[in-house]
């Protein structure tokens, strides 16, 4: 069959190919460039940004940023762990109950799982809106300059309830009835039975869940105000890429003298300190992320 | 007659009772259930539902003090001075017709990655480079923002150094906003072309290959594989997804307007701003809180209606579906 269907290649099969490994190629290496872009000038030195911009290669070698972003750890290693802390537990609790939430509302013999899906599902279609929102968080729930302002908003989607849903209804009913008749509840089951069997929904939807995590700074931003010491990542930051004065101020400790302190190498440093360690990671659990649109879409 | 009343009253009352009763053997029956589900449903009330009375705030002169219920109530005044001012038109304007091209655009070079996907051969190539193509998806909106810097700065951008090497004048990127829907289009497919594809090609990849092959001794060539078996396999789901992101039409996405566009650049809103970063300024700049619970309150009321139409629609073209 390989050796026929070789033969037989035509020049209009050819042509597409090149068109497809021209313009596969090439909307790669756009979404590859400005990645780069980063990296090189996070290595280069001040000196030769300000002379000749950003460039794919740095011009001139430095390691400088990266120093004084280490030479004083403690706010980044700060921020690593906030992020991390918030990123474990949210996913943790989240992910708890987002099955245990999926399981019971794909249950056929449950009797409230339509009115339940339903209340759920009516969040993304009407919302209050930004500004009720803080205030509840703020005036009622006082939960300013609080990490639990980061963290429960993120803890459950409707998004990803269903996506939930979807994926556990792919286990046969029998598995429940066959239990009940040993005389199992139902969430005895789903403990012992449907969370060992749903593993592959379990990665799929705690990647998700963590990553908004992760890549949180919209709560941080709302909710935590510029004069908590350690602050979660994303907005770190984001106080970097934007405030020079925090940049200098972050830097203080260093003992390098305000003038040298390089501030657009280290917005890049700080970014590749941010982000590398996800963008490492993200190859080994991509085909999670794949597995949780395709079902997402068929659902709907 | 006696007995007949008789007969006709008793099954009543027992079926009053019976109801009565067994709401609660009911809600009794399927308590680990509806204990399961506890857990969702508070974490819902409290984050979702909560809020939504706090939308009265559109219909009064909020005081901080007094709180929302206790202020002085002004009826459509805030949407008044919304429509007065041309915002509520400007905003709705931009957040459609930015949504519009993202939608239009958006699909249209997804699909054409997943056709292009699906006639690579080589096996590396595509992996490698499907990786590539996802990783946009997975940074933050502050990163995608830094990017954009490192591209459009006046002084160090990429973009102003091309220029200069070509002999052009370098542009003032931050402070021109004619090219500013162009910088927003460009940077929402370069992150979500990658990944929105993969749904195209996972329908690609559900297609019949013994339809193409019969194509083929037919006398089809590439091309006309593309065009007549391909492409119409895709429509049905270009029609579905269409429908479902014509339902979000008045939903912003604000982090990647904010990061792009900057806290304050005023000289870049006639074309940046929408409803999320109006309302956004309302609240943390300019704390006129029943402004922007008007705009939150218009936003929700006309986008329900906008879901209702698209489900509606999509009932008819394709009933299983639909949404509810």
């Amino acid at each position: 069959m390989e050796q026929t269907s070789r033969r037989n290649i035509d020049t209009s099969t050819i042509m597409v190919r090149i068109i497809g490994y021209g313009f596969i190629g090439l909307f790669a290496l756009c979404c590859l460039f400005p990645f780069i872009l980063i990296v090189s000038s996070s290595f280069s030195s001040e000196k030769a940004i300000m002379e000749s911009g950003f460039a794919l290669w740095p011009k001139e070698f430095s390691t400088f940023a990266y120093e004084i972003v280490f030479k004083n750890p403690r706010l980044v290693i700060g921020s690593y762990f906030v992020t991390l802390a918030i990123t474990i537990v949210g996913t943790a609790v989240g992910l708890f109950i987002i099955a245990m939430t999926g399981y019971a509302l794909q249950r056929q013999d449950f009797l409230y799982r339509n009115k339940i899906s339903f209340y759920i599902y009516f969040t993304t279609l009407f919302s209050g809106g930004l500004v009720p929102f803080y205030l509840l968080m703020t005036k009622y729930l006082h939960l300013q300059d609080n990490y639990l302002a980061v963290l429960l908003p993120g803890l459950l989607s409707p998004f990803l309830i269903i996506m939930m849903k979807a994926f556990t209804k792919s286990i046969p009913h029998e598995i429940t009835e066959s239990a009940k008749m040993d005389g199992a509840g139902d969430f005895t089951i789903f403990l012992k039975i449907i969370l060992p069997m749903s593993t592959p929904a379990l990665a799929t939807i705690g990647l998700f869940i963590a990553l908004g995590y992760w890549n949180e700074w919209y709560n941080s931003m709302l909710f935590l105000s510029p004069n908590m010491e350690y602050r979660p990542l994303q907005l770190f930051l984001y106080n970097v890429v934007t405030s020079a004065d925090f940049i200098r101020n972050s830097a203080a400790a260093s003992n390098v003298p305000a003038q040298d302190i390089p501030l657009e190498t280290m917005k890049m440093a700080t970014a590749v300190v941010a982000t590398g360690p996800v963008i490492l990671f993200y190859p080994f659990v991509q085909k999670y992320f794949i597995s949780g649109i395709t079902i997402g879409a068929v659902k709907g | 007659m006696k007995t007949e009343a008789v007969t006709v009253q008793s099954p009543t009352v027992v079926v009053k009772t019976k109801t009565k009763e067994s709401v609660f053997k009911r809600l009794w029956k399927h308590r680990t259930l509806l204990l399961m589900c506890m857990p969702a449903i508070i974490f819902f009330a409290i984050f979702a539902y909560l809020p939504m009375p706090g939308l009265y705030l559109a219909f009064v002169n909020y005081d901080y003090s007094l709180g929302i219920f206790d202020s002085a109530f002004v009826g459509f005044d805030n949407f008044k001075f919304l429509v007065m001012t041309g915002d509520l038109w400007k905003l709705t304007f931009n957040t459609i017709a930015y949504n519009l091209a993202f939608i239009v655009l958006g699909n249209i070079l997804q699909i054409a990655v997943a056709i292009m996907l699906n006639e690579l051969t080589n096996k590396w190539f595509k992996k490698v480079s499907q990786t590539i193509m996802f990783l946009p998806h997975f940074i933050s909106a502050v990163l995608v923002g830094l990017l954009a810097y490192n591209i459009l700065s006046y002084d160090y951008g990429v973009l102003n150094s091309f220029l200069k090497m070509v002999g052009l004048d370098p542009v003032q990127t931050y402070s021109n906003p004619e090219i500013w829907p162009y910088i927003i289009v460009i940077t929402f497919l370069w992150q979500s072309t990658g990944y929105g594809s993969i749904v195209y090609f996972a329908a690609i990849m559900g297609l019949d290959k013994s339809i193409l092959e019969a194509a083929e001794i037919d006398g089809a060539n590439a091309f006309q594989r593309i065009r007549y078996i391909i492409i119409p396999w895709l429509k049905p789901t270009f029609i579905i997804l269409l429908l479902f992101s014509l339902g979000g039409v008045l939903k912003g996405n604000f982090g990647l307007f904010y990061n792009l566009v900057g806290a304050n650049n005023t000289m870049l809103y006639p074309t940046t701003d929408i409803i999320e970063t109006y309302v956004f300024r309302t609240l943390m700049t300019n704390f006129n809180f029943s402004l922007g619970s008007a705009v939150s309150l218009y936003q929700s009321v006309f986008g329900l209606v906008i879901v209702l139409t698209a489900n509606w629609i999509i009932r008819k073209v394709s009933p299983e579906n639909s949404l509810f």
